[in-house]
């Protein structure tokens, strides 16, 4: 009888026991939901977007469920960089012990902003710092400007990079870009340690009896199944542009979507939506699906599955 | 897909005091007593409501916010639109079975009643409130044939006091299999210590706020300080709202 697949995987400094990474504005921000999730089987867990203020976000609703997937628009309701340090140490705490590494995740409406938050951000000595520069559901204050345009990208990466010391930063990416290789190739270049991709897709549902958008923001971010495939496009792409690890995200329910998502270049994935598809469980039964699919094609380890498809 | 949005008429408003109405809307729902639905009026937002009543489908509605207000103005044709049932509910266990409603608790506790009492259970029901107006839908537990028992912190109606004295003393006098509960978090915390001294099995219905309702954006966790027996990260839009516990 061989022995079981190797799940484990190295992504950048990090050792991950699996590549399952809980997406981040999944769960909040609060630490004992991220240990749930910790405890569920992810391989990392990322906070929830922190800014340099506190936010509610929107009014409801701000998430609704269409035929391939679902649209949200909770606009990055967070305490605040000062309250979410504490949060993330405790979470740290928590987690530490069951191997499993705690991402942070930021967002700000400037570069300046971006540095305050990157500078307090520290103090929580966070293994990764995820940079949003990407949320779509904030586009006048926050996001879409700095992910579409790659000058303020990588202004936004060597700002943040040069405040954070060792901690590996990832840039997380828009995908609704016209070049989204191109623009992670340059925050590369600026210094990025690894790539997210994607964010959600900006979107719109409509109900017809009620004439008008069904959340209160109007548009939101779309995720789930019918993300898929913009994602693995956009992680293909930016795979064949550089050579950091990537965190595909986007759409991942299943274990065959997570070996495509690793087949199109991505080292971890991402894993957000199909938390209301499938329930917290979804982290372990992803992995055993993972793991039935490699047993069944003889690939030893995650490694081998990285960019096999390109 | 339960998560999506489905616009439902209003076939009938009645008032049950000053400020709570019973509206029933066209159409049934498939779902267990206890799990709930987002209600959504466009323009003005949207909010979660047990399910009062499943064919048809009913909500109670307090008013006491902007949303519950617009509720209150709407009358028979008009629609509100429906998404769910979401959430985990109550299970029917055992023969004997204790209800406990903090006034407006009420609601989710009455087609529990019904479910049971139509399948041949002992169904005693506990109310409490903080005065008489706050005591919902005695008749229509009567109407079931529930035992009623009655409390309210001023005297008005019923024993003075709390219900969890009342509780205690039907505990004393039944060995009830399963106490089913839903009202404030004080309340809950109380009866959640009482059946684990009794060693009663519980189901407790939770209240957060919710804004998602779909398990995802983190709002609505219910802390180990209210019921310790919860586990880390409980989420009540999405693990409950009822939580389930078994001590035998």
């Amino acid at each position: 009888m061989p022995s079981k697949p190797f799940l484990s995987i190295v992504l950048g400094n990090l050792k991950l026991k699996n590549p399952l990474v809980l997406a981040s504005g999944v769960m909040g921000t609060s630490p004992t939901l991220l240990q749930r999730i910790a405890l569920a089987g992810a391989g990392a867990v990322t906070a929830k977007s922190c800014g340099p203020q506190a936010r509610e976000g929107h009014p409801n609703p701000v998430m609704v469920e269409w035929e391939h997937g679902l649209l949200n628009a909770i606009g990055l309701t967070n305490p605040g960089v000062e309250e979410e340090v504490p949060l993330l140490k405790e979470a740290k705490a928590l987690i530490k012990p069951l191997g499993v590494p705690l991402f942070a995740s930021i967002f700000a409406g400037t570069v300046d902003e971006f540095i305050l938050v990157a500078e307090k951000i520290v103090a929580a000595e966070p293994d990764l710092i995820e940079v949003n520069i990407s949320c779509p559901n904030v586009k006048d204050d926050y996001g879409l400007p700095f992910a579409a345009d790659t000058a303020s990208a990588v202004a936004v990466t060597q700002a943040v990079k040069s405040r954070v010391g060792d901690i590996p930063i990832s840039i997380k990416l828009a995908p609704n870009v016209p070049d989204i290789g191109r623009i992670a190739q340059a925050v590369v270049d600026a210094g990025a340690n690894l790539i997210t991709a994607i964010n959600t897709m900006p979107g719109m549902v409509i109900d017809p009896d009620a004439v008008q958008p069904v959340l209160s923001n109007k548009v939101g971010g779309l995720s789930g199944p019918a993300l898929k495939p913009i994602a693995l496009r956009c992680v293909a792409e930016i795979a064949r542009c550089v050579s950091v690890p990537i965190i595909g995200t986007g759409g991942v329910t299943t274990g065959q979507d997570a070996i495509e998502m690793l087949m199109a270049g991505a080292t971890a994935v991402g894993v957000g939506s199909a938390l209301w598809y499938r329930g917290p469980e979804a982290f372990t039964l992803i992995l055993k699906e993972m793991q039935s699919f490699m047993e069944e094609h003889n690939y030893r380890s995650v490694k081998e599955l990285i960019g096999k498809a390109l | 897909m339960t998560a999506s949005f489905k616009a439902q008429k209003i076939t009938s408003v009645r008032m049950l005091n000053d400020s709570t109405c019973w509206i029933t809307l066209d159409g049934s729902i498939q779902a267990d007593p206890g799990q709930f639905v987002m209600a959504w009026l466009p323009g003005i937002g949207e909010k979660p409501f047990s399910i009062a009543g499943m064919d048809p489908l009913s909500l109670m509605v307090v008013d006491v916010g902007i949303f519950s207000h617009a509720l209150h103005t709407l009358g028979v044709g008009d629609e509100v639109w429906i998404k769910g049932p979401l959430g985990h509910g109550f299970s029917l266990e055992g023969e004997r079975l204790l209800l406990v409603a903090g006034g407006y608790g009420a609601a989710p506790l009455y087609p529990l009643a019904d479910l049971a009492s139509k399948s041949g259970r002992t169904v005693d029901v506990c109310i409490g409130a903080g005065t008489e107006s706050g005591i919902l839908l005695t008749a229509e537990f009567g109407e079931l044939g529930c035992g009623l028992s009655l409390a309210t912190e001023d005297g008005s109606r019923g024993k003075r006091g709390l219900v969890t004295t009342l509780v205690a003393e039907a505990m004393n006098q039944l060995n009830y299999d399963t106490l089913y509960a839903c009202g404030p978090t004080g309340m809950l915390s109380a009866l959640a210590d009482l059946c684990q001294q009794q060693q009663v099995n519980d189901q407790l219905s939770w209240e957060a706020h919710m804004r998602c309702g779909m398990g995802l954006c983190g709002s609505c966790e219910v802390p180990q300080a209210f019921d310790p027996s919860l586990p880390p990260g409980w989420l009540a839009c999405f693990d409950g709202p009822v939580f389930i516990k078994r001590w035998a």
